[in-house]
């Protein structure tokens, strides 16, 4: 139940990723693309997203611990850090400029575009190098 | 190039995200985060801990695309550039981001957003500015 639990919310995202258009790069951009060929349609990606996580989570959290583990991982830091506004603002480039995130990029691997071939591991080192300046700095 | 405005199916296939992250709370106790459940399982530090949850995962997501190939019949819909030089700074950017940031459009955007994060909705707003001014550039700038 563990693995399958995991499996197949894997499999959920990853199709929910395809079904509403954020596996396609164009897409995604045109989303940005304000004063251009503008498409709204990922605000509903978000909202869609938000409107079952935002109840979800609330009822989830009701219970004392969850099924397979004895308390929730959750984030408990509440400062605004330099490396936060730093790496948002670093990603939110690399989203713009290819039009993938991590999800829809990995989602993507066996559509074997040659763009994502490229993508993928080359967010695969920026994750590596992130890691070793964290580690370096500490 | 134009793409169709898909308020359902952008609507439902976010819903179907929202559920998976509902799905993984509600069993692990984690958030759904995708950088972090990539980054965690990458050198210098690999959690070993995590790292069979977070292999099954990512195969859930590596078998989405075929299995709706299965299910629909035909492969999803994807324009990716060929401009690779311009790919590889993307994802040099996105990796290197979301690790720093501690979190990318599933982990602060959706999953943040949904707990009422503030370092959440304060990165969402950052990295949703910097991205409308990278495709500014991109197209009416440089591409313009």
């Amino acid at each position: 139940m563990r693995i399958l639990s995991t499996l197949i919310a894997g499999l959920i995202f990853g199709t929910g990723l395809i079904l509403s258009g954020m596996v396609n790069p164009l897409k995604v951009q045109n989303f940005l693309d304000f004063f251009g060929s503008w498409d709204p349609s990922l605000a509903f990606v978000m909202g869609g997203a938000i409107l079952v996580a935002m109840p979800g989570f609330w009822i989830v959290q009701k219970r004392k611990a969850p099924f397979f583990s004895d308390v929730f991982h959750l984030p408990t830091r509440t400062d605004f850090d330099f490396r936060l506004l730093a790496g948002a603002a670093i990603f939110g480039v690399g989203w713009g400029l290819g039009g993938f995130c991590p999800g829809p990029a990995l989602t993507s691997l066996p559509l074997v575009a040659k763009g994502t071939l490229i993508f993928v591991p080359a967010m695969l080192i920026g994750m590596v190098a992130a890691k070793l300046t964290s580690l370096i700095s500490h | 190039m134009e793409t169709q405005f898909t308020p359902l199916t952008s609507l439902v296939g976010g819903a179907l995200i929202g559920f998976s992250a509902v799905i993984l709370m509600i069993s692990h106790g984690c958030i759904a985060g995708i950088s972090g459940i990539i980054s965690r399982i990458l050198p210098p530090s690999i959690d070993r801990i995590e790292l069979p949850q977070s292999l099954i995962f990512i195969i859930g997501l590596l078998l989405s695309a075929p299995l709706w190939f299965l299910i629909q019949g035909e492969i999803p819909v994807q324009v990716v550039s060929d401009n690779y030089i311009l790919l590889g700074i993307a994802g040099l950017f996105v990796g290197f981001g979301s690790v720093l940031g501690n979190g990318c459009t599933s982990g602060h955007g959706v999953c943040g957003i949904s707990r009422i994060s503030g370092r959440s909705i304060v990165a969402t707003g950052t990295f949703m500015t910097t991205a409308f001014v990278t495709v500014l550039v991109l197209r009416h700038v440089v591409g313009g």
